[in-house]
């Protein structure tokens, strides 16, 4: 740091009056206007009337008076919301314990910062002062010293001289991290995740139940324009079971057999216009949550794709660009939806070795 | 610890100044702190209310990690399947995560709890805001210049860490709105080419959601970003207290000075005063507005997700982003799929925050100015840069905007496909319209600072003249209030100059047109002559 200004007041110097002059480093030293410099002091009324001065020091005082209420009113607030025998406080109370402790630490700390600020503004010595500055740059002298400890230090190590040292160096430096990096592989299980994204909890034979109870579902329960959140059965008892249900989780809609148009090979993936779709989005994995039951249309809420459901979910708007796969479904003897297969595709967000 | 060290007590000390100065000797015989004082104490800030949005953002930083100790006393950062025995009555039984449960309990069953919470939580957002509104201060004033470029690019990086800090703290209660987040970047990861399937696979430590995430993103959130955060922090003060502060133009002062208030006392009372009340703000807001009511989300379920959901406001620009893709932005290589809707988002943010960062090396390589600037410009005196900056805010908020697509569209009772059109147009043409608007009207208020300081404003008073002619009488500023609409530098374009060895690299030719483009339209600062000259002669 710089030594300059006044001893006794550290960096600063007390306000010159002089004209600055004109910049030392213009770009253009043509007849700039002239600072006119420092404007004459203007006298605050605590400066001027003891009174006043007096009436400003009570302000003061009375904010920090006000600082100690709050922080008071926060601690009798926290006390008088006792808890319960459970341990707990009453959950229709949290509100107004909140409010109340918060209050009280709000007013505590306004007092505290606007008897501060205050006290700042209207007491202390309230004209500016001057600090010069420097040169960010070290001085000539100081930067040669810089220079001589690096010479210095490279003649005393032969840094520069010692090709071989310092090129093994950096290739030993730029190894070391490889352990590190190999060690994290650790972060996930060892199968190989290409091959997990590939299937989901449905088989053959699967019953289609509901989200979250996990009903089997009858096909004479789906009546027209209706639409199911749909788990495969088993999926509440599964180990992993949101991994599962972020994978396998599917809506069921019926439509007028007539309304839909499917591709040849596929006539018999819906069952007497029902069908079932995957809900996990083909863009990044949002649940597709939304069924407008006119339009058949299936609205992702996070970013708006749009799938026409009589044109085997295809994309009419947004980011998405595949189609939700469809789930294969028949109706067993029983009457109940069950799948034909798993999913012929992976679902959810398109991934780079995805069609491998 | 004797106090024979003590300097000789004064015979009218006081009990406290003898003990002042006893502590005071005895911490300086063991540290030399009186140095650090010396050089400190009466250190010069200058004053602007602009100068306290990065206030604002450091003392929010402060109540974050005040709030965000408590509140790791009990937090459990575990996936671990729990029933929620808690008493808000409408989850009882519900399966959840122990962190959610502990966020619950933190919220219900800990007085003061949810109090520390949202204190959190809005302090947060008001760490992110405050960062952004004090990049653009320093932005738009141009106070990145040499010598503050490092400091920038430090700045830069802590905006960055506040997000990422924003968002694995929004991830940690694992509800239902923070799993969606976590579905969106598991989704956005797996669409980066060659690696993106094994970077999910590996952050989820296994298939998405798995029971590993919460955990890893809290190492990272309590530990990792906060100690890199703080260090940089550390950085950028210290720089701070190198470069010294901006200020701008006044009577009196130059780019040699600064002229202002001393840390010890006005200084240090003022901006300690200030913490006090960013944390009162904060407390305030806290107790009186809810933020992030998880219970009404309830817990993360891979399959129901509610509409109009919004992620923190930070984020939105890169949700938006997602947003706005046309649809069929994907391609097949051969057998790889390459997700452009993806990609090309994650692309642009990345361009923009780089072109964000990088932005004072390229003004400063265009302009070839290698002086130090220590004066704030008006944003109306670099009416380049400014309109750069206006189009940069245009953009973001277009993207911005867009996360709110849906919300916007039910309020207005618009289709979603026709405002996904209009914010898609805005975000591409509105930074060209902001650019040449803001351009105009900078020159524009630099005219009126031209005439204003020749001629005088307008005074309101209307005078008859003998011959019977009305005139309005101008009256002259002050010579102090004239300086600062006079007070700035008049720049011209780089000219190509051959080089040492008498070429025309393209090189130069680039930095001429990029300099001519950048200073074509340049209002001339007043000059003392036609000073002199026009405070005579006119009505």
């Amino acid at each position: 740091m710089a030594d300059h200004g006044s001893a006794d007041t550290g960096n600063a110097v007390e306000i010159i009056a002089t004209d600055p002059g004109p910049r030392s480093a213009a770009v253009v030293p043509t007849d700039r206007p002239q600072n006119p410099g420092f404007p004459p002091e203007r006298k605050r009324v605590a400066d001027l009337d003891p009174a006043k001065e007096k009436q400003q020091e009570r302000r003061v005082v009375a904010w920090f008076v006000v600082g100690i209420i709050g922080a008071v009113g926060a601690v009798a607030a926290y006390v008088a919301f006792p808890l319960d025998t459970r341990g707990s406080i009453d959950p229709s109370e949290t509100r107004i314990v909140t409010l109340l402790i918060g209050l009280g630490i709000a007013i505590g700390l306004f007092g505290i910062g606007f008897g501060a600020v205050h006290w700042a503004k209207s007491l202390m010595h309230g004209h500016d002062l001057v600090e010069m500055r420097h040169p960010t740059r070290g001085s000539e002298e100081t930067r040669a010293k810089a220079v001589a400890v690096f010479t210095a230090g490279n003649e005393e190590s032969g840094f520069s001289r010692r090709k071989a040292i310092v090129g093994t160096l950096i290739g030993a430096l730029a190894a070391f991290p490889l352990p590190g990096i190999v060690l994290f592989r650790g972060l996930a299980p060892k199968e190989d995740a290409n091959d997990v994204l590939r299937h989901t909890m449905w088989k053959k034979g699967t019953r289609l139940t509901r989200d979250p109870s996990g009903t089997p579902i009858k096909a004479s329960e789906v009546t027209l324009g209706s639409a199911f959140h749909v788990i495969p059965e088993g999926l509440n008892d599964s180990e992993h079971k949101l991994e599962e249900k972020a994978k396998a989780a599917v809506l069921l809609m019926r439509l007028k057999p007539e309304d839909l148009n499917p591709r040849k090979g596929r006539e018999d993936w819906a069952y007497d216009g029902i069908v079932a779709y995957s809900k996990i989005c083909t863009h990044v994995g949002c649940p597709v949550a939304l069924y407008e039951q006119q339009t058949h249309h299936l609205l992702c809420p996070c970013h708006q794709s749009q799938f026409d459901i009589t044109h085997e979910a295809e994309v009419i708007f947004g980011p998405a660009k595949r189609p939700l796969p469809q789930l294969p479904i028949y109706v067993d003897d029983e009457g109940y939806l069950r799948a034909r297969s798993d999913f012929t595709e992976p679902v959810g967000p398109s991934f780079w070795e995805r069609e491998h | 610890m004797s106090t024979t060290t003590a300097p000789a007590p004064n015979e009218q000390a006081t009990r406290g100044t003898r003990f002042t100065s006893w502590a005071a000797n005895y911490v300086d015989e063991r540290t030399s702190m009186s140095g650090l004082v010396k050089e400190l104490g009466r250190k010069i800030f200058p004053d602007h209310w602009s100068f306290m949005l990065g206030e604002v953002a450091l003392y929010s930083f402060v109540v974050i990690l005040l709030s965000g100790s408590f509140l790791t006393f009990f937090f459990q950062a575990s996936m671990a399947e729990v029933e929620y025995d808690g008493s808000y009555v409408p989850l009882k039984g519900l399966e959840m995560s122990a962190a959610m449960q502990s966020t619950l309990n933190i919220s219900f069953d800990l007085r003061g709890g949810l109090l520390i919470r949202q204190i959190h939580h809005w302090a947060a957002l008001l760490f992110v805001a405050s960062i952004g509104l004090h990049m653009l201060r320093v932005f738009f004033t141009g106070a990145f210049r040499k010598p503050r470029e490092v400091n920038w690019l430090v700045g830069f990086l802590l905006f960055v860490l506040a997000m990422a800090e924003g968002f694995t703290g929004y991830s940690l209660p694992d509800d239902l709105l923070s799993g969606n987040g976590l579905r969106i970047i598991d989704g956005m990861v797996k669409g980066v080419p060659f690696f993106g399937t094994w970077i999910s696979y590996l952050l989820f430590g296994g298939e998405f959601p798995g029971t590993q995430i919460v955990g890893r993103l809290y190492t990272l959130h309590i530990l990792l970003l906060p100690a890199i955060l703080v260090a940089l922090l550390g950085v950028h003060m210290l720089l701070l207290i190198v470069n010294k502060h901006t200020q701008f133009a006044g009577p009196g002062r130059t780019n040699d000075n600064v002229v202002g208030s001393p840390i010890m006392p006005v200084f240090a009372a003022k901006a300690g005063g200030f913490f006090f009340i960013v944390f009162g703000v904060i407390a305030l807001v806290a107790a009186t507005v809810t933020i992030n009511p998880i219970w009404a989300y309830g817990p993360y379920d891979p399959s129901p997700v509610s509409a109009g959901t919004q992620p923190d406001w930070y984020i939105g620009f890169a949700d938006g982003a997602l947003r706005l893709v046309p649809p069929g932005w994907e391609l097949m290589l051969g057998p790889y799929t390459l997700s452009l809707n993806i990609l090309v988002p994650i692309l642009v943010l990345l361009v923009f925050l780089a072109a964000v960062a990088a932005y004072p090396f390229v003004e400063a390589w265009i302009t070839n100015d290698k002086r130090e600037h220590h004066i704030a410009d008006r944003p109306r005196n670099a009416p380049t840069r400014t309109a750069i900056g206006a189009a940069g805010v245009t953009f973001y908020a277009g993207l911005w905007s867009a996360a709110s697509s849906d919300l916007i569209a039910t309020h207005f009772k618009l289709s979603i496909e026709s405002v996904t059109h209009v914010i898609q147009a805005v975000t591409i043409l509105g930074p060209i319209v902001a650019f040449f608007v803001t351009k105009r009207i900078c020159l524009a208020l630099q005219k009126k600072d031209r005439e204003i300081a020749l001629h005088g404003f307008e005074s309101g008073r209307i005078v008859r003249l003998p011959g019977g002619e009305y005139i309005e009488v101008h009256e002259q500023l002050s010579e102090y209030e004239r300086w600062r609409l006079v007070s700035f530098e008049e720049y011209h374009p780089v000219m190509v100059r051959p080089d040492a060895r008498g070429r025309i690299t393209q090189r130069a030719k680039l930095r001429s047109s990029l300099s001519s483009w950048f200073f074509e339209d340049r209002i001339a600062p007043v000059t003392q002559k036609e000073l002199e000259s026009g405070s005579h002669g006119h009505h």
